[in-house]
């Protein structure tokens, strides 16, 4: 007896004494719980092998930055600040779960000052936390914001399960704060000196409504705060796991192994080195069983928050594909095929049933979702492993086919023969201007320009290949090219999930590259660039035309003639060389260089840049949508004001320049890539001096 | 069900990049890339798809020599089940009717209830397979578009005729059918693939084993040669036509209907 | 003198072009031949068949008999076996019909075959010079071929123009009774007309094809009734179907069909790297653009500065004209 109240585990109910009920529930629900999670890790214990122990100071790192420092929630600003509130709330309440958990009782009232301190604390984080449902709740009920919505493909709107979630959530806050509030109320009641109650917390303001009650009453909501508390705690225990709140227990192992290393693609198979796939059966993900073991986890740990849609571009243009969903689908297969209390039912092919084809051709692998998702949930390997499962049974659309045998037999997409490779530099009046030398053993040169096939073979993407060899040569660069020996970089082949292929490609052009002697590459198409730093390796230092052009400016090397028109410009984050290599700044350090000319920046920008359709491979296939992904992008450029886009990769050059027309922008509005435009703006004082 | 699909490698020219070589006599072929025809790329998906429904198994077949293995490797990483690789020196030079007779002896060493060709090659004339039918004395439905199976002897084809309208036939069990493109989508093989049958023997008897008599194959017996490639017209970028709107009505009409654009 | 063979296609009793094309071909094999005409059918269809060969031909050989009421190259092959003597030419267009019949036929008759000739050379004794086209008529061939025990030949439709005809009263012959019967492992069933609004791009002879330069989808009914009148099909690229203006299925170029007509009419189109790829067989390449710079302009045959919105109309409307005219 304290504060003129029996405790809980004191208290008889329904003629059970207290300490036996709750060690029941909680010898129970700790049992249930731990018998959930056993069976949840069966599919994980199943999935491919995934090697993710390495550079453990980083992955800890991450997760203080991810997960404890919730770095990515205030991507949005209201979700994030309620989710970092209880987040906070619910870190603050992990001890007294943690002793709920090991079988104390609530006995005595906090004595040390530590004790009273964090007594404070927890008042105001469950009041805080309490808030947090309520408003969550009207959030999910009166405002419901557009991206938690189900399309009807998907199946039934998510809305009442996230209530009930909340609203247990909730619930348990009360019954603790009422639990709290009876005992304080008891004990002004009886006069003992209890602790006093946080001000203005959720369990202060029910001691003032509880202040008139008998004892007898006070007894009574204080047993059955408790009890509820109790039941609700090991409630959600248990049914997290059945659900998006399973994050709760696993985001923190989902961060911790995290993919490193961004703009690469995980292997076929982990362990395996490339001249030991021919043993490998099959290649990528055919059934659930094909996925790592940390994509699985990656399905346990979707919150369901709806960012990476928010910002998938095909999802936007209504393409077959939304990375939330191809979580959820996962999530729901693996649920229903491993069961609580039946063996597991393996496995259907994914695709074909829970994808569709076009669905998983339809991601244009910008990364936007990973670049959004709080819990580093990753999409691009899932994407390529399915694919790669796709190409393994020849499940290739016709129209990838053709591009993929030309790349084959003749190193680039177009079927265009090898020994026209060069011949963008043997254009009318170039040569005069700028030299470049065809590295087949007769030249050298310190510098190669890996021009990959579309700069190489397409007539418009031709100018950007001679801009870049006469800005390069501007700069004092000593140019060299491959020519006939340079093939596809094999970027986009690895990424649709060719990777023999892929693997061929890269071979001839590491020969090449090392064959030239030279001591850095340059590249032009971020695809190329991408592909060379990551998907390569022993390659000399690779930087994009942008970062080489940033360096001659600040060097002095480049000056620019100012520009002579009312042009109002922006710039065009590629994906491949923005989200997935960082190069944000280069760009607009060349553009804001140039005297005169006036940038704005689309709301869309750095690292949210909205994807212009995809290239590579891309170009030849077309899935169905409401409307082009470059159209999209070209309106939201005409919304920042601006009339000229910028931009630095040929494929982007392509699409936006397409959907100028479509969009109806012709005379209005126009596309440049940085190299013509520093080419343009260079040509005057170069030929001057 | 036991289907012989009767393909050939030839050059790819899937871009406009044909040249003459400098003797003018033949065409360059130093720079061209051969692949599977594409005609005959679709008779083999349809009779992997014919087989994966009614079972039995596929046997690509072509006449040539070594360097046509690489087809075969194909097909049978799309999944055919035996290739066979027709190659002799008393074959060089045959002609259609060449090409027709050696196949014709090795359909008699086997059984099948179905043999399929492309309906024609870049550098062919539709000519194979309805000369195999007829020295086999086997029906023959050429640009066939679809098939049904509607019991075990007999076949509800399509053909492809004018204006995309189509012919639908029952044609009796066994027979030969030459297929049009479109007629399905074939599935891709990638290097991966090729490289998994490598070691799967491919067959190569000899036209003694085959009972051919050389007069009947190869160069003396063909009656139909190519003597020279030439290109019909240089490419010559557009002629501009200069004249009013109504003369140019009228040039253009005038040139349209040369190239068979009027009627 | 070798006797030369007309394999005569008709349809609803109405004589195909390709009769007096084949009429051109004997010619050219031998300028003093009396080719014959053979058209196999039945009942009036087939009468009406012969009297209008009759007025091109001088001899017509008629063969009617109930199975051939539908044109099956598989019965055809075994009345003519039966007729044709050994030796001989025998002519026929190279549509569905002529590649059906052909290689068989020429077996049958112990022939040589040549098919899809576009073109004759010389006739040297019993070498008959012939040219072909290959690789999608990137090139061409020279091609001989021994007619010594004859030859089967088929000829590409349209490529042999009549310069003059001879107009005759010929002779039709009956030769009905000479086949005796007909059997056939292949039977034909019904004819499955394509639904219009699906037409195949890349079965069409001509293609009018429509860029950006059409403006708006109310002006498609522009190429639409020049299509109609030049009996082509209306194509497009690749920001027609963005627009939704045209079906994708109608989309020429890589992301879309690869199409292979003889003549291609492109109106408003740029003529992009995308779409240019898409276009194969060396066709006959029209351009008509407001822009003199289009690219498309490199690669047409034949180029035309104008606005199509207005040209197109006009252009129909002469055909038109020149219908009406040549009906009358």
């Amino acid at each position: 007896m304290v504060n003129g109240l029996q405790t809980p585990a004191e208290s008889i109910y329904w003629f059970i004494h207290g300490r036996d009920l709750f060690l029941l529930i909680h010898l129970l629900g700790t049992a249930c719980f731990l018998y959930i999670a056993w069976r949840r890790l069966q599919p994980l214990m199943r999935g491919e092998r995934d090697l993710r122990f390495d550079r453990p100071g980083l992955r800890l790192a991450n997760v203080l930055k991810f997960w404890l420092g919730q770095w990515r929630h205030p991507r949005y600003k209201f979700a994030g600040v309620l989710h970092i509130l209880i987040f906070t709330g619910f870190i603050l309440l992990a001890t007294r779960a943690f002793s709920l958990i090991l079988g104390f009782t609530d006995e005595s009232s906090p004595t040390s000052d530590f004790e009273q301190i964090y007594a404070i604390v927890r008042q105001y984080a469950t009041t805080v936390v309490f808030l947090c449902m309520v408003v969550a709740i009207v959030r999910r009920l009166v405002f419901r914001p557009a991206r938690y919505a189900v399309p009807h493909r998907y199946g039934k709107g998510h809305t009442a399960d996230a209530i009930f979630l909340l609203a247990l959530i909730a619930t348990l806050m009360l019954a603790d704060s009422l639990y709290e509030a009876s005992k304080a109320a008891a004990s002004t009641q009886v006069g003992t000196r209890g602790e006093s109650l946080a001000l203005y917390s959720l369990p202060w303001v029910l001691q003032i409504v509880l202040a008139g009650s008998s004892l007898a009453a006070l007894q009574h909501i204080h047993q059955g705060g408790f009890l509820i508390h109790d039941l609700t705690f090991f409630f959600l225990l248990c049914y997290r796991p059945f659900g998006i709140q399973f994050h709760v227990e696993t985001s923190l192992f989902s961060i911790f192994f995290a993919k490193l290393d961004r703009g690469t693609i995980k292997p076929v198979r982990w362990g395996v080195p490339d001249d030991k796939l021919d043993q490998v059966k099959s290649f990528g993900v055919k059934a659930f069983e094909d996925f790592t073991w940390k994509h699985m986890l990656d399905f346990y740990s979707c919150a369901d928050c709806g960012r990476c849609s928010d910002n998938c571009p095909a999802n936007s243009v209504g393409r077959p594909l939304s990375p939330r969903f191809l979580t959820i689908k996962a999530r729901d297969y693996c649920f229903q095929h491993y069961p609580m209390f039946r063996p597991p039912s393996n496995g259907v092919a994914l695709v074909g049933n829970l994808y569709s084809e076009d669905e998983i051709w339809s991601c244009t692998t910008c990364g936007a979702c990973e670049q959004e998702c709080p819990m580093l949930v990753e999409y691009i390997d899932k994407i390529v492993d399915l694919r790669r499962g796709m190409v393994d049974e020849g499940r290739v659309p016709q129209s990838l086919q053709k591009p993929l045998k030309a790349l084959e037999s003749r190193g680039n997409p177009y079927g265009k023969m090898e020994k026209k490779r060069g011949d963008w530099a043997k254009a009318n009046g170039f040569g005069e201007a700028c030299t470049v030398s065809v590295l087949n053993g007769k030249n050298n040169a310190d510098t190669l320009y890996f021009v990959d096939s579309v700069t190489s073979y397409d007539d418009r993407m031709q100018a950007i290949a001679r801009a870049t060899a006469r800005v390069l040569s501007r700069t004092g660069t000593n140019l060299g090219i491959l020519a006939s020996a340079e093939k596809d970089s094999g970027h986009d082949v690895r990424r649709f999930g060719e990777e023999m292929l892929f693997i061929a490609l890269r071979d001839q052009n590491a020969d090449a590259i090392r064959a030239s002697g030279v001591q850095r590459i340059v590249c032009s198409d971020p695809h190329a660039f991408n592909a060379l730093r990551h998907d390569y390796s022993g390659m000399p230092p690779v930087e994009h035309v942008s970062q080489s052009i940033a360096d001659a400016v600040r060097c002095g090397k480049l000056r620019f003639d100012a520009v002579q028109n009312g042009n109002v410009y922006t710039y065009h984050d590629p994906c491949y060389l923005g989200r997935h290599n960082g190069v944000y700044d280069d760009p607009r350090e060349v553009l804001d260089a140039i005297p005169n000319l006036r940038r704005v920046e689309m709301k869309r920008s750095r690292d949210r840049s909205f994807c212009c359709g995809g290239g590579g491979l891309m170009l030849f296939y077309e899935p169905n949508e409401e409307e082009r992904i470059g159209v999209k992008r070209v309106r939201m450029a005409a919304e920042a004001g601006a009339n000229v886009i910028v931009t630095a990769c040929p494929f982007c050059m392509t699409n936006i320049e397409d959907a100028i027309k479509v969009a109806g922008l012709e005379g209005k509005m126009t596309a440049i890539d940085l190299v013509e435009l520093v080419d343009q703006q260079t040509a005057q004082l170069s030929n001057a001096a | 069900m036991e289907i012989l699909v009767c393909v050939r490698r030839v050059p790819d020219t899937s871009e406009n990049e044909i040249a003459l070589n400098s003797a003018g006599n033949d065409i360059e072929r130093d720079d061209l890339v051969y692949s599977i025809n594409e005609w005959d790329n679709y008779a083999v998906e349809e009779a992997l798809q014919i087989v994966d429904r009614m079972g039995g198994s596929v046997t690509v077949v072509t006449v040539g020599n070594e360097e046509d293995e690489e087809v075969l490797r194909r097909e049978m990483a799309m999944g055919a089940h035996h290739g066979v690789l027709l190659t002799d020196e008393v074959y060089d030079g045959s002609d259609a009717r060449g090409i027709s007779t050696i196949l014709k002896a090795f359909v008699k060493k086997g059984k099948y209830d179905l043999i399929l060709t492309g309906v024609q090659s870049e550098d062919g004339g539709a000519q194979v397979g309805g000369m195999l039918a007829a020295m086999l004395d086997y029906p023959f439905a050429s640009l066939v578009n679809s098939i049904e199976i509607l019991d075990e002897k007999t076949l509800k084809v399509s053909r492809e005729i004018e204006g995309g309208n189509k012919e639908i036939s029952r044609i009796e069990l066994p027979c030969v059918l030459s297929i049009q493109t479109g007629i399905n989508e074939p599935r891709y093989v990638g290097m991966r693939g090729i490289r998994q049958v490598a070691s799967i023997p491919i067959l190569t008897p000899t036209a003694e084993e085959l009972g051919i008599n050389s007069e009947s194959v190869g160069q003396t017996a063909a009656r139909v040669k190519r003597v020279d490639y030439f290109i019909p017209q240089a490419g010559k970028g557009a002629e501009m036509l200069q004249g009013s709107r109504e003369e140019n009505i009228d040039k253009l009409l005038e040139l349209v209907a040369a190239k068979g654009g009027l009627k | 003198m070798t006797p030369i063979f007309a394999l005569i296609l008709h349809k609803a009793g109405v004589v195909d072009d390709s009769a007096i094309e084949l009429l051109e071909v004997a010619r050219k094999i031998d300028p003093a031949a009396k080719p014959i005409a053979v058209a196999v059918g039945v009942g009036e269809e087939l009468d009406s068949v012969c009297h209008q060969l009759s007025l091109s031909y001088q001899e017509i050989w008629k063969v009617a008999h109930e199975q051939l009421a539908h044109l099956n190259a598989e019965v055809v092959r075994q009345a003519l076996q039966k007729i044709i003597p050994a030796g001989s030419i025998v002519l026929c267009a190279h549509e569905h019909f002529g590649i059906d019949l052909g290689p068989g036929l020429s077996i049958k008759l112990s022939a040589a075959y040549v098919s899809d000739i576009v073109g004759i050379d010389a006739v040297d004794g019993a070498v008959l010079n012939v040219i072909r086209q290959e690789f999608g008529g990137q090139v061409s061939a020279h091609v001989r071929c021994d007619i010594s025990s004859g030859a089967v030949i088929t000829v590409r439709p349209g490529a042999f123009k009549p310069i003059q005809l001879a107009s005759f009263n010929g002779t039709v012959i009956d030769k009905s009774s000479e086949i005796g019967p007909l059997v056939s492992k292949r039977q034909y069933l019904s004819t499955v007309v394509a639904e219009s609004g699906d037409v195949d791009i890349t079965k069409q002879t001509i293609l009018v094809s429509v860029g950006r330069g059409i403006q708006e989808k109310d002006n498609i009914s522009i190429a639409e009734e020049l299509a109609e009148e030049l009996g082509a099909a209306v194509s497009c690229s690749r920001p027609v179907v963005d627009a939704k203006w045209l079906e994708k299925s109608r989309q020429v170029g890589t992301s879309g069909k690869t199409v292979k007509p003889k003549v291609y009419l492109a109106c408003g189109i740029s003529g992009a790297f995308q779409h240019i790829a898409g276009l194969k067989g060396n066709p006959f390449i029209v351009a008509i653009n407001k822009n003199p710079k289009a690219p498309i302009f490199q690669v047409a045959d034949v180029g035309i500065v104008d606005d199509l919105l207005e040209f197109l109309p006009e252009l129909t409307n002469k055909i038109r004209d020149m219908r009406t005219v040549s009906a009358k």
